[in-house]
């Protein structure tokens, strides 16, 4: 093929042509355009005037112009001109097509997609077989090479992994490559330690080419709380030219909403690889933050869960009262203000407005009596999740605290006085801590040497008293109890929170352990050794492309792996549950740089643009023609012929030539089909089906006619005349209510109208079933109406029936009715059944039934007859006879403003019956 | 007018169509001319006829038994019913049937010849209707009065006959002091119809000339290298830019109505220019106008 640019022609020998352009000129400026012959009476008086000027003997140089162009196009447009010709894929043999698969590929995953795809087409044209490989996903062995339209089928499958492999992985698969094959690398445009070496193995088997997209990349670093603020931190590869991106928090709101919380803007320096921001939020919507994200950058990597580390707990400190005033090394709380300051929010004041604050912890200090109010109060907290903290003291030891019975808000009870030991006036030395037991939330926590009790509060022998212990001296008696209420749990250190009684609170492992109780904040990244014995098992996991998934069953992972994971296949990005915090893995982390990839010279390296092969001779052709028909019109307006006797004939010419406007194709509309629906649909219209049997068709219309003139006299439904409905033929949709007499003899509807009909009855429409044989039978298959209705009702979708039971909506939509008569007067009228469970609320006349329109009414009292009347509106039928007659007919009519009533307004006589109740229980 | 003779029925039937609207000229009293000679029109003065005029006191010399003694007798004063005076006269009428007649421009337009003849046929029915005499000029159909003459009229412009391009006046046979209307597009020689008019002048004849020409004609609506051919295909003419000669035909257009409208004032005649385009009332009128008033 024959290019220009991105312009290829198919034949370009025709481009030949071109050259005798100025040939054609020539020629066309030879030959004057032809005369007009015309008849014209006033020629007479243009005897002897002779012409000016001879210019019209030669075409004008703009109609030649005109000319040229048309042919030139012709030429160009028969050289078959194709845009962005298809370059073919060079080579032969093996192709494999290797996807990085990182999350950095995420951006632009479908142009990926959409390239291998090319590749692949191609190689199936020319008959290579193909291997697809992800290295996030890479084969336990080598490529394995398929037929094209094979690997094409893999390509859906593949997913952009939120994990970036590892170089040992990636090494040991290219030592099974074997074979000659090409490469086609669709790179992630970052820079791997395994990169240079793979490139280097691709290379020993054919030729590489490497595509990668232009597009940025960015990596959001994990959010850290420094100064009061979360210090959000995007990195990107190429430093190039200035970015604004805008950074958005998202978490649940109250109501348990997920929505963005926080937006804030982000703007890269002009050469600059990291841009930071800071986000002060208060710390109640702090806390309900659960990741970030770039906004409009769909990469795992533009994503960054947050985990307990931002949270930042509120605990609540009260000590009993403070008596030595000025000591503040001496004061319960110092150490703990100390401790959990720079990692918690602390809440002061009284215990009442403290416990109103909602604090994730409360710690008393040596406090010993609460009031019972607050005590009680403390109590329903504790109950809701709430971490009460004790710390034993002089007051806690000389009280009777939790000393014969165990008090609800101390999880053992005490002995009195308590022990000092190693003391000046005591034996002994004073006491180390015992190994944390692997039961313990201390597990694993080193003890340092130095940290001795030498005073404490002792608990009483339990049978529990083992269960609760956490923590124990050398001689085993408890230093730390707790005791699980209800969610949340009661801890008692058993010596003082300052360093009167223990060396305890000026040691490491004192914040280690408030840390482990969940008091205080972590640091955000915790050692491996912190998290040693753990196991923490994945709550939501990130997919490539940044969206939240759910975990399922993936297996938990252990701390220490934890703490050192990369993200990885066994450790995935996301939200790790601990016994009582969540970890976040993230794709970045806090010193994550990303590089571009650079490639030796080599290695063709192209853009992902996939650009469209567009043939252009179609287009080229056409306007050729419009050359032309402008060329006609030129020549005809040279020659005088758009104006004088023959220009209609002329212009209708053109419009010939030129209209080709498609004609609208308009949409076959049945006008008949038209004005059913507007009958049917411009009023209320009740509907009969029809059967086939003239004369039942007849009573069914009269019979509607009759119960429409009724509710039109009686009630705000103000029917029109009813219509008789073909189930074959019209659409069903436009009626609320169908009356179906039954025949033993009409045939049966199609497959068609029975779809129609379930459609019809799932969404809200009624049929009324009458079977007429209420006189001979009673309901069921003992007729041979019943045994037809059967049959037809099959393929219905018909719920469950039951009798009208006497609570039922369809006994007070309009009238309070029980029975339901027509010309006869069974009480066999089935509706759908309500729900098993429909219960009868005290003091409530009626259940609260099933809250839809029943969607089929049967019954055999024969309606339409009763209803029936003629054109006079005198009643066609006779019910019964006398007075007793009329009621019943009167009571059938009733009947009929119940249904329809019922089929208008569903259960809102229900609804209303709950009225007085509730404007009981709104105490009016 | 060779091909496509129109029958005589659909002449007649045009030519009372074009008539009905129009108020005969008795209704039209207030246009009558006193002094003229034209057909039983009322001459605004009392004279020989059957239609009342005035009542006049009677002066001594009246006849005693002209007084109308039922007007008399409403008063002291004896009166005289008079009648107007009516007289009846002959008008000529031309056509002009040769073959630059037969031209339209569009389908949409008469032929300049149809117009002309409906013209004329209407005229020859008013005429007829107030009592003149109506006739054509030449020998072929002398002045008649009298409702069988229209259809002779009718008959005599609906024949068809070998016609030469260009059609000459004819105004032989006309008869002294009477009136005439020439129907024609003048577009041929001059001469003839210098001549026709300074012989009916001659005799004391007067009338109007009627210029019927196409829209075509007035404009010259064309362009580009074009042949034009006269249409009996006596005259062609070549122009490579028929656009440059608009101009110049235009002008020699209106050099030819200067003409024709020097000729008539001379000769006391009447011209008007009427365009197929137009409505045809418009000329009919005017030329009820031409020959109703005494110039």
């Amino acid at each position: 093929m024959f290019t220009i640019g991105a312009l290829g022609f198919t034949a370009p020998w025709l481009l030949l042509g071109l050259a005798a352009l100025p040939i054609l000129w020539l020629l066309l400026r030879a030959v004057p355009p032809a005369p007009i012959r015309r008849r014209f009476p006033g020629v007479a008086l243009l005897l002897g005037l002779t012409d000016d000027e001879h210019q019209t003997d030669k075409t004008p140089w703009w109609l030649l112009l005109l000319r040229t162009l048309a042919i030139a196009a012709l030429i160009l447009g028969f050289a078959g001109p194709v845009l962005n010709p298809q370059v073919r894929e060079p080579g032969t043999g093996p192709l494999l097509v290797l996807f990085d698969g990182t999350w950095a590929d995420a951006r632009d995953w479908q142009r990926r997609i959409d390239r291998a795809g090319g590749a692949l087409d191609e190689a199936g044209r020319d008959g290579r077989p193909v291997a697809v490989v992800a290295l996030t996903d890479l084969p336990v062995e080598g490529p394995a090479f398929r037929a094209a339209d094979a690997a094409a089928a893999d390509l859906p499958g593949l997913t952009p992994r939120p994990w970036v492999p590892e170089a040992a992985e990636v090494a040991t698969w290219a030592q099974t490559l074997d074979g000659g094959f090409d490469t086609i690398w669709l790179s992630d445009g970052l820079e791997h330690p395994w990169r240079a070496d793979l490139l280097s193995a691709l290379e020993d088997r054919g030729a590489v080419r490497v595509f990668q997209s232009p597009r940025p990349i960015y990596a959001l670093r994990p959010a850290a709380f420094e100064d009061g603020a979360i210090a959000l931190t995007l990195v990107r590869a190429e430093t190039g030219a200035p970015a604004e991106l805008i950074l958005t928090a998202h978490g649940r709101d109250p109501n348990g909403v997920e929505r963005v919380l926080a937006q804030m803007p982000l703007a890269f320096a002009p050469g600059a690889e990291t841009a930071e921001t800071a986000l002060s939020l208060p710390p109640e919507l702090r806390n309900r933050v659960t990741r970030f994200e770039v906004e409009g950058v769909r990469s795992a990597g533009a994503v960054s869960l947050t985990d307990d580390a931002l949270k930042r707990r509120e605990v609540a400190l009260m000590a009993g009262a403070d008596n030595r005033e000025g000591l503040r090394l001496l004061s319960p709380t110092h150490y703990l203000s100390q401790a959990l300051d720079p990692v918690a929010d602390l809440i002061d004041g009284s215990l009442s407005d403290i416990l109103l604050a909602n604090p994730d912890v409360l710690i008393l200090a040596d406090v010993a009596t609460l009031s019972d109010a607050s005590a009680a109060a403390v109590a329903e907290w504790i109950e809701a999740g709430g971490l009460l903290v004790r710390f034993a003291g002089p007051r806690l030891a000389a009280s009777d605290l939790s000393r014969a019975e165990e008090d609800p808000l101390m999880p053992v009870r005490l002995r009195a006085g308590g022990r000092t030991v190693g003391g000046a006036m005591s034996w002994g030395e004073p006491k180390s801590l015992r190994a944390f037991s692997d039961t313990s939330p201390f597990y694993g926590l080193a003890i340092p040497d130095d940290v001795t009790v030498s005073a404490q509060v002792m608990a009483q022998p339990d049978p529990v008293l083992a269960d609760r212990t956490i923590a124990a001296l050398s001689d085993g008696t408890p230093l730390v109890t707790r005791k699980r209420v209800g969610q949340g749990q009661v801890v008692l250190f058993h010596v003082t929170a300052n360093a009167e009684w223990s060396s305890l609170p000026l040691s490491g492992l004192f914040v280690s352990m408030l840390e482990r109780l969940a008091i205080s904040t972590r640091p955000s990244r915790p050692e491996a050794a912190d998290l040693a014995g753990t196991i923490w098992t994945p709550d939501a996991v990130l997919d490539g492309f940044g969206a939240v998934q759910e975990a399922g069953n993936l297996p938990g992972v252990a701390g220490e792996d934890l703490a050192e994971a990369r993200p990885g296949p066994e450790t995935p990005p996301g939200l790790y549950a601990g016994e009582d915090r969540r970890l976040a893995v993230n794709v970045a982390d806090a010193d994550t740089v990303l590089t571009p990839a650079t490639w030796p010279a080599r290695v063709p390296v192209e853009g992902m643009t996939v650009a469209q092969e567009t043939p252009l001779k179609g287009a080229i052709l056409t306007a050729t023609l419009i050359l032309l028909a402008l060329d006609v019109l030129a020549s005809l307006w040279i020659a005088g012929r758009l104006s004088g006797p023959r220009a209609g004939a002329a212009a209708a010419v053109l419009m010939a030539a030129l209209v080709v406007a498609p004609q609208a194709g308009a949409q076959d509309r049945d006008p008949a089909v038209e004005d059913f629906a507007l009958a049917a649909t411009t009023e209320v219209v009740l509907g009969h089906v029809v059967t086939g049997d003239a004369e039942l068709d007849r009573i069914a219309a009269a019979g509607l006619k009759g119960i429409s003139e009724t509710l039109y006299a009686r009630t705000s439904i103000e029917p029109a005349a009813p219509i008789a409905v073909d189930l074959e033929t019209d659409e069903l949709a436009f009626f609320p209510f169908l009356y179906w007499p039954i025949t033993p003899d009409q045939p049966r509807p199609s497959d068609e109208a029975y779809a129609k009909l379930n459609t019809y009855l799932r969404t809200g429409g009624m049929i009324l079933f009458d079977t007429r044989d209420a006189d001979v039978a009673g309901f069921g298959a003992s007729s041979p109406e019943g045994r037809k209705l059967q049959e037809l009702a099959r393929p219905l979708d018909i719920p469950p029936l039951e009798p009208v039971p006497s609570d039922h909506v369809l006994t007070r939509t309009f009238y309070l009715l029980q029975d339901f008569p027509g010309r006869h007067q069974s009480r066999d009228v089935w509706v759908e059944a309500a729900p098993p469970d429909a219960e009868r609320v005290e003091g409530m006349p009626f259940r609260n039934l099933n809250d839809n329109v029943t969607p089929v009414v049967i019954g055999g009292n024969d309606w339409a007859a009763a209803w029936a009347v003629d054109d006079a509106g005198n009643r066609l039928f006779p019910v019964g006879r006398g007075y007793a007659g009329e009621r019943q007919r009167e009571i059938a009519l009733r009947f009929g403003v119940n249904l329809i009533m019922h089929v208008l307004t569903g259960n809102y006589k229900s609804d209303q019956v709950h009225v007085p109740a509730l404007l009981d229980r709104l105490g009016q | 007018m060779s091909a496509a003779a129109p029958s005589v029925a659909a002449l007649r039937a045009d030519a009372e169509g074009l008539a009905a609207p129009l108020p005969a000229l008795m209704a039209d009293a207030q246009h009558l001319a006193q002094t003229v000679m034209l057909g039983s029109h009322g001459r605004r003065r009392s004279g020989m006829g059957d239609e009342f005029w005035q009542y006049r006191p009677a002066v001594p010399g009246d006849e005693a038994r002209l007084i109308d003694w039922r007007r008399s007798g409403r008063s002291d004063a004896h009166f005289l019913r008079e009648k107007e005076w009516q007289a009846a006269q002959s008008v000529l009428l031309w056509v002009d049937n040769s073959a630059s007649m037969d031209f339209a421009s569009d389908k949409a337009l008469p032929t300049k010849a149809a117009r002309a003849r409906t013209l004329a046929l209407a005229l020859a029915i008013l005429l007829i209707r107030g009592g003149e005499r109506v006739g054509l000029s030449g020998f072929s159909l002398p002045p008649r009065a009298g409702e069988v003459q229209l259809i002779r009229l009718a008959e005599a412009l609906c024949v068809a006959q070998d016609v030469p391009d260009y059609g000459a006046p004819e105004a032989r046979g006309m008869l002294p002091r009477s009136r005439a209307v020439f129907v024609s597009d003048f577009l041929g020689d001059i001469g003839p119809v210098t001549a026709a008019l300074t012989k009916a002048a001659d005799r004391g004849v007067r009338g109007a000339l009627c210029m019927i020409l196409d829209p075509q004609e007035e404009a010259f609506p064309f362009d580009g290298r074009t042949i034009f051919e006269s249409m009996g295909g006596s005259l062609t003419h070549e122009t490579l830019k028929a656009g440059d000669l608009r101009d110049r035909y235009l002008a020699r257009l209106a050099e030819r109505k200067a003409a024709l409208a020097d000729l008539c004032r001379t000769t006391g005649w009447q011209v008007h220019c009427h365009h197929t385009g137009e409505a045809a009332a418009a000329a009919l009128l005017w030329l009820y106008g031409a020959l109703e008033h005494d110039h």
